[in-house]
């Protein structure tokens, strides 16, 4: 698409006319503080950036942009760690931060109604008085805009026991891609017709943008217990996990760590964790207070019989906050023993671990680059962070291998090349070792049906650019059934 | 072409397993022209494929429970029977994962799981439905409060497309965010997009206790409102029910699971918050999952926000109101009730019924759908009623189907 200057010019004048020229922004150094999301590697400058107020100014947005045959990308708190908020150069970047409205609690709905803009945690501060909470918890959750957690299927420490986005957004607004507003699902469940709300939440912006969130609210549990074990090794700390799901008990959350990321954590945020672990197993429970006492006794019992040499059990949400605060900042924390590193993020089946993380240690070995893992334990999602230092010739080169080889290696034990984080910009090109072509072409008629000109957030998920073409015509012929009055047409 | 010369060519090429079809494989009336029942995906294939270049109308038969539910085809020639595509293809007990072929009997499923002590968290409304009927239509039972419906446990599907391609999503892994989540998209379609031929489910462990708690109520109001004081406790149930027979008193019902320990103690504090006359059993009480219906008759499922399952109740479950010998049953902890009105009852008040219904979950967010009426009911309302989103929702129809030959008009909006 080549795209002249005087063309962004008059969809400049058309965004302003819609919305007002203070939500447009078009100066170049304003421009460049969107050139990326989470993912910092990938950087485009947008054309335009536009920061509407609400649904109908996003509608009007959209519009201009289809006027204009321009490209869109809706952006939410720039979060994301796959470049799915990338700015298209010659497209308009929907900032959704202006949007932050809660526009209702309902807790006898056991529901709350929110702008995208709105940020996950202040969802579960404003339903808190009521006792309830909004489950879905990914780390970033103190800035990440519910908005972006729809695009991505977004899960969290505890969507082992409580599952994704998809389990807790029960109705949207969306803007779709040729600017028309359209409600998907609603308060009560199971809308008649098919599932475009479940269809649309993981889409990562390229169906469209949501611009009103329904989500639902859980109750606060009424009892929580957590505790932290130190194991030798994390073959150990695996057995002890698989111990725990065979007794058929399923926490809130099973965290794991090795020694290389906790040292990071240590050093970044003095988490104080056990000395000499070789991994480390955060386990929560809740529930009912006596479910929670019955089973907490089970999984303290299959932590020693796996041998953890350390247990710990928090007294207090200040003690429980300490335990998660290692495992929250792990990620940031490796910046404290790597100068760069790679966030990445793929799934196994949950037996698979102890020789997938065999392999792992293999790979990194043979590369010379260390791996810090930092993982979900329960279910399988790994979040093996890769370090290397780009100012040594070579080392980039080399991480980049070990991350792809990982993700190579989740596929080959039949999982999934990102758990959480989304395809985005950065594993596009890992998708077809997931999908076969047929696979992904059924997928794109998703979205050719809501996205024929392809304007939604281009170059995303999909790796090679697909054209939707038009659809085949139906037959025009008189079908016997039709001739035999069994049938009429449609 | 004449009819031995498409079965000749359907046989061509998927074997034997292609025949024609019988009286008994009418479709609410209207016939077919063969039947096929492959075993593999691959044959599944094979016979989609030589129905797209035949230009068939398809629908997908599994155990048959359902194939009343909505609207009739609007042409049929190819029945696709699932009943011979069954079996477990994966139980990774571990992993708390299965990946099942389509015709899978739910029951036989759950016979399989059981040896793990692990279970498809899904009830299974009408004995007989397979594992593409529950996926097809999206149905669960009262579990659903904790568990979520078929869309909410399905991890994986491999799609046969009305061309014939086949193509999957999802994978056998519960956390994925890869691709598109199709799962979701043919989860409740009806078969009109594609046929499912092998599912993934997320798993759950089979509780070590149940309890059944139940407490008659007056009438629905006070159904509801003992409702509400269980969802406002810190009981967790696994599911909430309420039953509204014609006449006689109304039930609540709670069922708790855990580990025997905690549902003693659970059991006790609901049976405290319940107040006097409530029962605890560990069998499911009569009629417990059922459809409140037979077939011939009218059945409905009303769905509504929260805040209004108590008007609702009252509204639609006041018997005497329409004059007709109205059952209703449903988790008033979900949002989701269905009613059953016997084949006999006069049509002109049936439809008037429909439409009040209509009226009354609209104004409570919800919606009421005609899952299954005789012929006379059918002809006065529109099975399905308003549904947003239908011009999004013919545009996938058309990517998937363009020449509308699977279930065509069966499903919202004349899809």
């Amino acid at each position: 698409m080549s795209t002249t200057t005087t063309d962004i010019e008059a969809l400049a004048a058309a965004l302003r006319a819609a919305i007002g020229a203070e939500r447009v922004i078009s100066d170049r150094q304003e421009l460049r503080t969107y050139e990326c999301d989470g993912l910092a590697q990938y950087k485009v400058v947008p054309a335009l950036v536009a920061l509407p107020d609400d649904a109908a100014q996003c509608a009007a947005v959209v519009r201009a942009c289809v006027a204009a045959g321009a490209p869109f990308v809706a952006r939410g708190s720039g979060t994301g760690l796959s470049g799915g908020a990338l700015p298209h150069a010659d497209g308009v970047l929907i900032v959704t931060s202006r949007m932050r409205e809660i526009i209702e609690i309902a807790p006898e709905d056991e529901r709350a109604v929110v702008q995208p803009g709105v940020i996950n945690l202040a969802i579960s501060r404003a339903a808190h008085p009521h006792g309830r909470y909004y489950a879905p918890d990914p780390s970033s959750q103190q800035i990440c805009s519910i908005g972006g957690n729809v695009a991505e299927n977004s899960g969290g420490a505890h969507c082992l026991k409580y599952g994704f986005t998809t389990h807790h957004v029960t109705g949207l607004e969306v803007v779709t891609p040729d600017g028309e507003r359209v409600r998907l699902g609603g308060r009560a469940p199971d809308t008649p017709g098919y599932d475009l709300l479940g269809a649309f939440i993981g889409s990562e912006g390229t169906l469209g943008i949501a611009t009103e969130v329904t989500v639902r609210l859980t109750r606060l549990p009424e009892s929580v217990r957590t505790l932290l074990a130190a194991f030798e090794t994390t073959d150990q700390a695996g057995a002890a996990t698989s111990a725990i799901i065979a007794a058929g008990v399923v926490p809130a959350a099973v965290e794991m760590m090795d020694a290389l990321a906790i040292s990071a954590a240590e050093a970044a945020v003095h988490c104080g964790y056990p000395a000499g672990a070789g991994a480390v197993l955060i386990v929560e429970l809740d529930g009912p207070a006596p479910e929670v006492d019955a089973q907490f006794a089970q999984v303290e019992a299959f932590c020693r019989d796996n041998r953890a040499f350390e247990i710990r059990i928090a007294a207090d949400d200040a003690e429980r906050a300490l335990f998660w605060k290692g495992r929250k900042s792990a990620f940031a924390a490796v910046g404290r023993i790597s100068p760069d590193y790679i966030v990445q993020d793929g799934v196994i089946p949950r037996t698979a671990l102890p020789e997938v993380l065999r392999r792992i240690g293999d790979l990194s070995a043979e590369r010379g680059i260390r791996v810090a893992n930092v993982f979900h334990a329960g279910d399988g999602n790994l979040h093996p962070l890769v370090l290397f230092d780009a100012a040594v010739e070579g080392q980039a080169e080399r991480a980049e291998e070990v991350s792809g080889a990982i993700l190579d290696l989740c596929v080959r034990h039949g999982g999934s090349i990102t758990g959480e984080h989304g395809v985005g910009v950065d594993k596009a090109k890992f998708l077809p070792r997931m999908f076969t072509d047929d696979d992904l072409d059924t997928m794109h008629l998703l979205r050719c049906a809501f996205d024929p000109a392809g304007l939604a957030n281009p170059g995303k998920v999909f790796p090679t650019p697909r054209l939707c073409g038009e659809i085949p015509r139906r037959r025009t012929g008189v079908h016997p059934a039709q001739q035999a009055g069994l049938a009429e047409a449609f | 072409m004449p009819a031995d010369r498409v079965l000749d060519r359907l046989r061509a090429a998927a074997g034997d397993p292609v025949r024609q079809a019988g009286e008994d494989d009418a479709i609410a009336g209207v016939p077919a022209r063969y039947v096929a029942a492959p075993r593999d995906t691959a044959q599944a294939a094979a016979v989609l494929r030589a129905a797209a270049d035949l230009d068939l109308a398809v629908t997908v038969r599994g155990g048959g429970t359902r194939q009343d539910w909505g609207n009739p085809p609007r042409r049929l020639d190819l029945i696709l029977d699932t009943t011979a595509l069954a079996g477990v293809v994966e139980h990774a007990a571990g992993d708390l994962i299965t990946v099942v072929r389509a015709g899978t009997r739910l029951d036989t499923l759950a016979a399989t799981l059981a040896g793990a002590r692990q279970q498809l968290a899904l009830d299974a409304p009408l004995p007989g439905g397979t594992v593409g009927g529950a996926v097809a239509t999206n149905t669960a039972g009262p579990r659903r409060m904790l568990y979520g419906t078929p869309r909410d446990l399905l991890i994986g599907v491999t799609l046969v497309r009305a061309d014939g391609v086949v193509a999957h999503a999802g994978g056998k892994v519960v956390k994925n965010v890869a691709g598109y989540d199709l799962a979701k998209l043919v989860a409740g379609a009806y078969g009109t997009l594609g046929l499912v031929t092998e599912a993934a489910f997320r798993l759950h462990p089979l509780p070590a206790a149940v309890a059944y708690v139940s407490r008659g109520a007056d009438d629905a109001a006070e159904a509801a409102r003992l409702a509400a004081t269980v969802r406002a406790a810190q009981l967790v149930p696994t599911a909430l029910e309420v039953a509204v027979p014609p006449a006689g008193p109304a039930t609540v019902t709670v069922l708790l699971e855990g580990t025997p320990a905690g549902v003693a103690a659970r059991a006790d504090a609901a049976r405290r918050l319940l107040g006097a006359d409530t029962t605890v059993a560990d069998r499911p009480p009569d009629g417990w999952g059922r459809l409140p219906w037979r077939t011939g008759d009218t059945g409905l499922k009303l769905t509504a926000a929260l805040s209004g399952v108590p008007r609702l109740l009252a509204e639609v479950g006041a018997a005497d109101r329409h004059d007709l010998p109205l059952t209703l049953r449903g988790s008033a902890g979900v949002g989701v009730l269905y009613a059953g009105l016997p084949g006999t009852a006069d049509p002109e008040r049936v439809a008037a019924l429909v439409e009040s219904a209509r009226a009354a979950t609209a104004a409570a967010g919800g919606h009421t759908v005609v899952l299954t009426a005789p012929g006379p009911v059918r002809d006065r309302v529109d099975l399905w009623g308003p549904v947003d989103g239908l011009a999004l929702m013919r545009r996938v129809k058309q990517r998937f189907d363009p020449d509308a030959r699977l279930a065509p008009g069966r499903f919202v909006g004349g899809i």
